[in-house]
């Protein structure tokens, strides 16, 4: 089983695969069958005891991410009522300090429209191309998208409320979202509209933000509505084509989050706080092909996991910085 | 022996029973996800249809440079550079109440016209994707559309009437770059009175040189009246428009309209 095919697999919307006996590699097939021991077994009862009488505070990534999330739109409105220039425009293109950049989906739709693509915009997604698969594809969900901060939110809310019986949390199929990514190329370039524009959420809540269209926010909290009573983070894990897109990004860059299974006592913290747990698959009991995997393309580096993981199982790495230090 | 019938039953019909639960789920869904895909998709389209129909669409002047309305819509990457650059703030973005377009730019001449206070076309230069075409540089390049006297009637000037007091009343918000006034920086309209002894607004504030003009109605020299003639140089950047003190304006842009066209 190709990992990387797999993780692909499952960004289209396919369910996890469970690994076959020959998937395994050799190493990892003994580290599971020395966690199966009586005496491991026995062991890992004991650690997560242990563990759960005293609670350990982990670094709190959220507290750089939001902050983060908020610092890159407000250099937008900042630069814009301020007259500062710094980054001009929205999240769907502007221009930082003069160079041009190009949300990749946005780019894509108008590009597919208007089957014409201009040096400036090459320019423009080719950097953010790069920067993003530098920084991990859909870091850019988890890291500047408005709409995720919003999503979050709701979704902290929502979760209370499933609790106590007020919410509910209907599946979706995942495979919902490639379909609208094929759909909506398609449409872009049949009708040579950006029909997806009209709707995408990060735009309206960019624009919204910076120039106060606020109408458009109708549409969004029509979204955070749905994600707050019926269908958690609705939007960004079963929606999003722009998430999509990242994803593909994501899917060969060298920041990924780390999975090392000597040390994952496979409780499951990891995948409960999850945007999109079935990337955390390999992590339950006897699914790791391998001792170390990098964590596959959907995931949006948000760290949420590495913040929930209480063995430290789960790191960033940047592949190659490693070897380097 | 129904106990021993029971006994034997109970392992084959519980994974079956356990099964069809989850395949209930699956179903669940699937079905789910059509409906909301389909609605997300849906209100996608609800939005093209306007652009379809094609029914508002030539309504809207757009910024400087602007191509074809179709290939525009599809350009545009609904950035607001051009709204960023603009000294007089006359580019405004679509809001999901105007029907289609989100985010994409328009100009209400009216309440606030370009007046290339900011001496190039700096919305065209902001411009990441062409959408407003690079292929021009100078502001008598542009051609949004035309000035049209669509209220000969009303018009002071062809009433031989003369004009005083500022220009749109004394809270009007818009802004005109008065170049004997500040060369850099536009003002307020409002904080700009005139005097004049037969209005010749449009043709005063015209940014375009030649683009208007004032003819006399008759060979009679006693007769005052006079006629603003637009002529093949007008940009149609809706100075005139927004300028105009009587309400509604004598003098509109038709959006898109060229010269000589019916």
């Amino acid at each position: 089983m190709n990992l990387y095919v797999e993780s692909l697999r499952q960004m289209f919307g396919a369910e996890p695969r469970k690994p076959g006996k020959e998937d395994f590699t050799e190493e990892a097939r003994k580290l599971h069958e020395f966690k199966n021991t009586p005496e491991q077994r026995a062991e890992r009862r004991r650690l997560i005891a242990e563990e759960l009488a005293h609670k350990k505070e982990s670094f709190s990534w959220r507290k750089w991410r939001w902050p983060t999330i908020i610092f890159v739109n407000l250099l937008f409105v900042i630069s814009y009522h301020f007259d500062v220039q710094l980054v001009e425009g929205a999240l769907t293109a502007s221009r930082v300090i003069g160079f041009h950049f190009a949300d990749l989906n946005s780019s894509l739709q108008v590009t597919l429209a208007f089957k014409e693509m201009l040096i400036n915009l090459v320019i423009g997604t080719a950097t953010v191309a790069v920067l993003w698969w530098l920084v991990g594809g859909r870091s850019f969900c988890a890291w500047t998208c408005p709409y995720h901060l919003l999503s979050e939110w709701v979704e902290m809310l929502h979760v209370r409320l499933a609790e106590k019986g007020w919410a509910k949390d209907y599946q979706l199929h995942r495979g919902v979202r490639t379909v609208l990514y094929v759909v909506f190329a398609l449409l872009a370039f049949v009708t040579g509209y950006t029909v997806f524009e009209w709707i995408s959420p990060v735009g309206i809540t960019s624009r919204a933000l910076i120039y106060g269209t606020l109408a458009g926010m109708i549409w969004v909290g029509v979204l955070l509505f749905i994600e707050l009573f019926f269908i958690r983070r609705f939007w960004c894990r079963y929606m999003c084509p722009i998430g999509m897109t990242y994803a593909f990004v994501g899917s060969v860059s060298p920041t990924t989050v780390h999975y090392d299974l000597s040390k994952c006592l496979h409780e499951g913290e990891c995948r409960k706080v999850c945007l999109v747990p079935h990337v955390l698959e390999i992590t339950k009991k006897g699914r790791a092909t391998r001792p170390h995997i990098d964590i596959g393309a959907d995931c949006t580096r948000c760290a949420m996991c590495i913040e929930a993981c209480p063995t430290g199982a789960l790191t960033f790495r940047v592949k190659g910085l490693d070897k380097l230090l | 022996m129904s106990d021993e019938a029971s006994k034997g039953n109970a392992p084959a019909k519980k994974p079956k029973k356990r099964m069809s639960r989850r395949e209930r789920e699956r179903r669940r869904a699937l079905v789910l996800s059509i409906l909301t895909g389909g609605a997300v998709v849906g209100l996608g389209l609800a939005g093209y249809y306007p652009v379809m129909t094609y029914a508002k669409a030539e309504d809207r002047l757009r910024p400087p440079g602007a191509i074809e309305e179709r290939e525009f819509l599809a350009a545009c990457i609904k950035c607001g550079q051009c709204v960023q650059v603009c000294p007089v703030e006359a580019i405004i973005l679509a809001d999901f109440e105007d029907g289609f377009g989100n985010g994409v730019p328009h100009i209400v001449a009216r309440d606030q016209a370009c007046d290339f206070s900011c001496d190039a076309v700096q919305c065209i230069l902001a411009c990441p994707t062409g959408a407003l075409t690079h292929e021009i540089d100078k502001k008598e390049q542009v051609r949004m559309g035309l000035a049209v006297l669509t209220r000969p009637d009303t018009c002071l000037a062809r009433k031989g009437l003369g004009f005083k007091g500022t220009a749109r009343g004394d809270d009007f918000p818009g802004l005109h770059r008065y170049i004997e006034v500040d060369r850099w920086n536009p003002i307020r309209i409002a904080d700009h009175p005139y005097d004049l002894e037969l209005c010749d607004l449009c043709v005063r504030e015209c940014p375009i040189k030649d683009a208007i003009r004032l003819e006399p109605m008759s060979d009679d020299p006693n007769d005052k009246r006079k006629t603003p003639v637009v002529t093949d140089k007008c940009v149609g950047c809706g100075m005139c428009e927004m300028i105009c003190p009587v309400d509604p304006p004598s003098i509109e842009i038709i959006p898109r309209k060229k010269y000589g066209e019916a």
